[in-house]
């Protein structure tokens, strides 16, 4: 019977700190005061509860749960029993670590309702809109509409560039290079306020390998949108360009 | 209106992003090279950044005086004009293809911890929620609200978070410190994913994890981010 009141707010729960807030809050106790045995009672049943129809719980939920169970189990030794304290520091109270979570993360919890409040205004604001100026101004081309097969074909020649400078020489080598040291060393040589060349993004790196991580940090960097790849001209250069803060509309 | 005033107007008006100040001094400079014989051009040339400042926030308070559909924001990067809220229900139709997704609550959450504590690790974010934060980062990232700011210097190297000037902008926001209660937010020790070795009570062990570009990888470079 109790479940009906479970029913109604399943999915809303962002984690198990946020569920035991809720249990907290409607119990309108203080979470100085929060009785464990009480709130463990409470989150199990609201875990079964999820179980009964069938709600996949997720697996920090269950890591609550026992690690409620946990707490309420020292609860219940007497004080000389409860076994050293597994950190130093005074907080013999074995809530305290667990509140002490509940309060930073409420808090945090305030603030993301403030920014949902700004958010919320955001969406309802509505700026100039991008429209192609008449003159005629490099088109700027987000990599993906225009500009992959280009993006692969610059790629190619430096790649080329990389077999002809070997010869017939050939190197076995481990992988020495990573995507996300790439991703590192593409953001530290971009200016931050003029374009690079494509190819210049690649001088000095000799072995295939590198470049392939190379290239892999850049499309990664383009795809979380770090990094705009321009074509000004029609099979023209290729300019990377660190992404301005305003380029797109919310 | 004066003149200053108009042409700040104009510049605003035509620009799809936000403009500061000192960007509307260059502009004015600017335009003695291709004018250089008009007086009225000359003479706003010698414009200085507080006067431009000052223009900007008159226009805002006039447009909200007279009630107009359009007001001036301000953020980080400077004002910006943009309809008003009110006018909402009726411009949206002139964008239907892309209605903004506002954020989920677990996203703005994760945004939260983000802004008031930045520079930190996922680790971190989640040592603070609870829970795995990945596909929300993912969401965050793509937004253009967050970005990677670096690696900390701990083992592993895991990346840093924090957020963009983009957030400030969306937001509403002219800096950080515009966060409510950010005095005590941001001084607040948080539980670090290091500090959580000797205490049970948070579900991550290890879990500066395989996501992507994370991981500083083991495997031939080749293969790993290409997903």
């Amino acid at each position: 019977m109790a479940d009906a009141a479970y029913k109604v707010k399943l999915d809303v729960f962002e984690g198990p700190l946020d569920l035991l807030l809720y249990l907290v809050r409607k119990d309108e106790v203080d979470i100085y005061d929060i009785s464990i045995e009480r709130i463990t009672k409470q989150y199990l049943e609201y875990l079964e509860a999820m179980e009964s129809i069938d709600v996949e719980i997720g697996g920090e939920f269950i890591v609550m749960a026992a690690n409620l169970l946990y707490i309420k189990s020292r609860t219940l030794l007497p004080v000389d029993l409860q076994g050293p304290v597994e950190e130093e520091g005074e907080d013999e109270d074995p809530r305290w670590e667990l509140i002490r979570q509940l309060i930073e993360y409420k808090k945090f919890k305030e603030a993301a309702g403030d920014l949902r409040d700004r958010d919320e205004l955001a969406v309802r604001l509505f700026g100039r809109t991008p429209v192609a100026p008449p003159s005629d101004g490099p088109a700027t081309l987000l990599a993906g509409e225009v500009g992959s097969l280009d993006l692969i074909a610059a790629f190619q020649r430096v790649l080329d560039r990389i077999e002809k400078r070997k010869g017939a020489e050939r190197e076995i080598e481990a992988d020495r290079f990573t995507v996300s040291e790439k991703i590192e060393f593409v953001l530290k040589v971009l200016p931050e306020n003029e374009p690079l060349k494509f190819e210049e993004l690649f001088a000095g790196q000799t072995t295939r390998g590198e470049v392939v991580a190379t290239f892999l940090a850049l499309l990664e960097l383009v795809r979380l949108r770090h990094v705009v790849v321009e074509q000004p001209g029609a099979f023209g250069e290729i300019l990377l360009r660190r992404r301005g803060p305003a380029l797109h509309a919310a | 209106m004066d003149p200053l005033k108009r042409v700040i107007e104009a510049l605003l008006f035509s620009s799809e992003r936000p403009l500061s100040a000192a960007e509307c001094v260059k502009y004015l400079k600017g335009a003695t090279e291709g004018a250089p014989e008009d007086d009225e051009v000359r003479a706003l040339a010698k414009t200085k950044q507080d006067e431009i400042a000052q223009a900007m926030h008159e226009l805002h308070e006039e447009y909200a005086e007279q009630q107009r559909g359009f007001c001036l924001v301000e953020s980080a990067a400077g004002w910006k004009v943009v309809t008003t809220p009110e006018a909402a229900p009726w411009v949206r139709q002139l964008f239907p293809e892309n209605r903004p997704a506002r954020l989920s609550p677990s996203a703005l959450e994760t945004l939260a911890i983000i802004a008031y504590r930045q520079p930190l690790t996922r680790a971190d974010i989640e040592a603070v929620r609870g829970v795995n934060v990945d596909g929300v980062m993912q969401t965050l990232l793509e937004r253009g609200v967050v970005r990677i700011t670096g690696r900390a210097d701990v083992p592993g190297r895991p990346l840093l978070y924090g957020t963009t000037e983009f957030f400030l902008e969306h937001f509403g926001l002219r800096s950080l410190d515009e966060l409510p209660n950010c005095e005590e937010l941001r001084r607040v020790d948080l539980p670090t994913a290091a500090a959580d070795e000797t205490q049970p009570s948070l579900p991550l062990e290890e879990t500066t994890g395989p996501n992507g570009t994370e991981e500083p990888a083991a495997e031939p470079a080749a293969t790993e981010s290409a997903s």
